[in-house]
């Protein structure tokens, strides 16, 4: 059970913003004279901060990793299945973190946020973020809290990528290393997916080149196409029969026979890519998913297990054994250059039906699992 | 389950603060007791989730792995012994993964049932049925346990594939100690080799 009312939630929580007024440059060079980053943070970070858990969100995700806003919030944080009063992820005895990335669209800075020098939405002129970049501004945010070091740093897909990324960059900064259904770089296939979804959104006439916030339009349909495409890589066909069949929806039995016949399947993605095209900005989808296709965690290195032998972490990998979209493949030749260059290392690939969403939802096994490993994650 | 005598001679056998890989470890009760009484630092494979998630509670490092697709994640050399304790008989291909195990580790220690003990003998000679018994309690249709072998069988074996014995060790009944060092084909229970690649 999750939610403000069960006794693992981490309750109300208020996000909170830090502003930087040091200039940011990005991998590609441009830069950002100041910017912001909002966050949230559960539990409490011990005297000498040894407690401190980052987890890093992934393409659609944001800094509301758990508990509600008020008391009447109806959707808890998008990881409080994990992250609570005794949960795997347990805030009775971990510090633990969680920010929205820069370019995101929830209170960081970002191409819905405006541009100090003309007060119009950054838009199109905000820079091209690379994972490696959110892992230095999460690290800028971490000396704000007082924080030296991460006791872990965790994430799922493209927040996998970034705990990587922290463990190559910052060997010192980083204890443990989650990584959920991740990947090393993404393959052609990802790539081609995202190149759809983009695709989807700078062709609606209403994204007008990224600048729709100036110009008062929403490309609500390229955005809600895009998210039906993603949607459906993130299951599995088998999760998908087990889930909707063949089923009908129940309007579409009119007496007068004349209704279109809609699939439950159907219904669901539109729901999905309707309810997306008003949360999530455009820009910050094209942003994020560019993210996901420049990340190449063996980039400067001759190979993957070079780019590994940097860190100093100690390593758990999840793979799902009905994730196409990043294949428990791909978390093993994560695991294998690891175990070639004698890292301590942990992988399972856990029995599901659920895709690459899985480690978002309920699953005994992959909760029990993370629960026991994060064990040794913290002051003992 | 049976007492598991053998596992006392491959704890004495690994050396203090080696590396070790602990190919079936199971929930890791055995890994673990071998990190705190030998300093080693464990890897454990183990295919069951459950185990998989004992072993882990218990602090230790595994990988989820069926031991007969290869055990390609292993670079040579990468431990310093790998263990492989009363598993061989449930292996699909026993001496391809005993080839990788003198790769992987500067040596390896095997356990196994002996299926040439007296008992096997008797029960397969006498009643002409496949032995059922306390330490075997599977049926031949229902059994893990797809590839039994005796003593002879896998010296032979090892010789066969340039596998060095370098010691042996047997187990036996508390009536049977001599006649089981003496005559192991026939009076050792389970029997444990300390085993290298040739040449090495």
């Amino acid at each position: 059970m999750s939610g403000a009312l069960s006794s693992q939630s981490v309750g109300v929580i208020t996000p909170q913003v830090v502003r930087f007024d040091a200039p940011f440059q990005f991998s590609n060079g441009a830069t950002l004279d100041q910017h912001e980053l909002i966050f949230e943070t559960y539990g409490e970070l011990n005297a000498a901060a040894t407690n401190a858990v980052l987890i890093c969100h992934a393409l659609s995700g944001s800094h509301h990793a758990a508990g509600v806003h008020d008391a009447t919030e109806q959707r808890p944080g998008w990881w409080d299945l994990v992250i609570g009063p005794g949960k795997p992820i347990d805030t009775n005895r971990l510090f633990v973190v969680c920010s929205n990335n820069l370019g995101g669209c929830d209170g960081s800075t970002g191409p819905n946020t405006l541009m100090p020098s003309s007060n119009t939405p950054w838009g199109s002129q905000f820079p091209q973020p690379q994972v490696r970049d959110w892992v230095r501004s999460q690290k800028l945010l971490a000396e704000h809290l007082g924080i030296s070091r991460w006791a872990a740093v965790v994430g799922g897909s493209l927040g996998g990528m970034q705990a990587l990324q922290w463990a190559v960059d910052f060997p010192d900064w980083v204890e443990h290393c989650v990584a959920l259904a991740s990947a090393p770089g993404l393959t052609a296939q990802n790539i081609a997916f995202n190149e759809i979804a983009r695709h989807a959104i700078l062709s609606d006439p209403d994204f007008r080149g990224g600048d729709y916030l100036a110009q008062e339009t929403l490309p609500a349909r390229g955005v809600a196409l895009a998210r039906m495409v993603g949607h459906l890589t993130y299951m599995s066909a088998d999760g998908m029969s087990d889930r909707f069949g063949r089923e009908l929806r129940e309007e579409s039995f009119a007496p007068d026979g004349n209704q279109e016949r809609v699939f439950q399947v159907e219904s669901y993605l539109r729901h999905q890519g309707a309810r997306f095209s008003t949360r999530f900005d455009a820009n910050t989808y094209v942003l994020m998913t560019r993210a996901l296709d420049l990340f190449d965690l063996a980039e400067g290195y001759p190979d993957l297990a070079s780019a590994l032998s940097e860190a100093e972490a100690n390593f758990l990998l999840l793979s799902f054994s009905s994730d196409w979209r990043f294949a428990p493949q791909r978390s093993i030749e994560i695991r294998d250059a690891l175990m070639a260059t004698g890292k301590a290392v942990t992988h399972a690939n856990i029995e599901t039906d659920n895709g690459h969403d899985a480690f978002l939802l309920p699953n005994p096994i992959y909760e029990r699992l993370l629960a026991e490993w994060m064990q040794r994650v913290g002051p003992s | 389950m049976m007492n598991r005598l053998d596992l006392n001679t491959v704890h004495d056998w690994v050396p203090r603060g080696s590396s070790v890989l602990d190919l079936g470890c199971g929930d890791g009760a055995f890994l673990q007791r071998l990190c705190d009484e030998r300093d080693v630092v464990g890897v454990g494979v183990e295919i069951d989730a459950n185990n998989l998630i004992s072993a882990v509670e218990k602090g230790l490092n595994v990988i989820q792995e069926d031991i007969n697709d290869g055990l390609h994640c292993f670079p040579a050399h990468r431990f310093d012994v790998v263990m492989l304790t009363h598993a061989l008989q449930e292996l699909t291909h026993p001496h391809v993964t005993l080839e990788r195990m003198v790769q992987i580790g500067k040596q390896a220690i095997v356990s196994f049932p002996n299926f040439g003990h007296w008992f096997c003998r008797l029960h397969l000679g006498l009643r002409g049925r496949m032995p059922v018994s306390r330490a075997m309690p599977h049926h031949w249709y229902d059994t893990p346990n797809i590839h039994f072998c005796t003593v002879r069988d896998f010296e032979a074996l090892c010789s066969e594939l340039n596998i060095d014995i370098i010691e042996r060790a047997t187990v036996s009944g508390p009536a049977q100690k001599i006649l089981g060092k003496l005559w192991p084909n026939i009076f050792a229970t389970s029997a444990v080799y300390r085993i290298r690649r040739s040449g090495q």
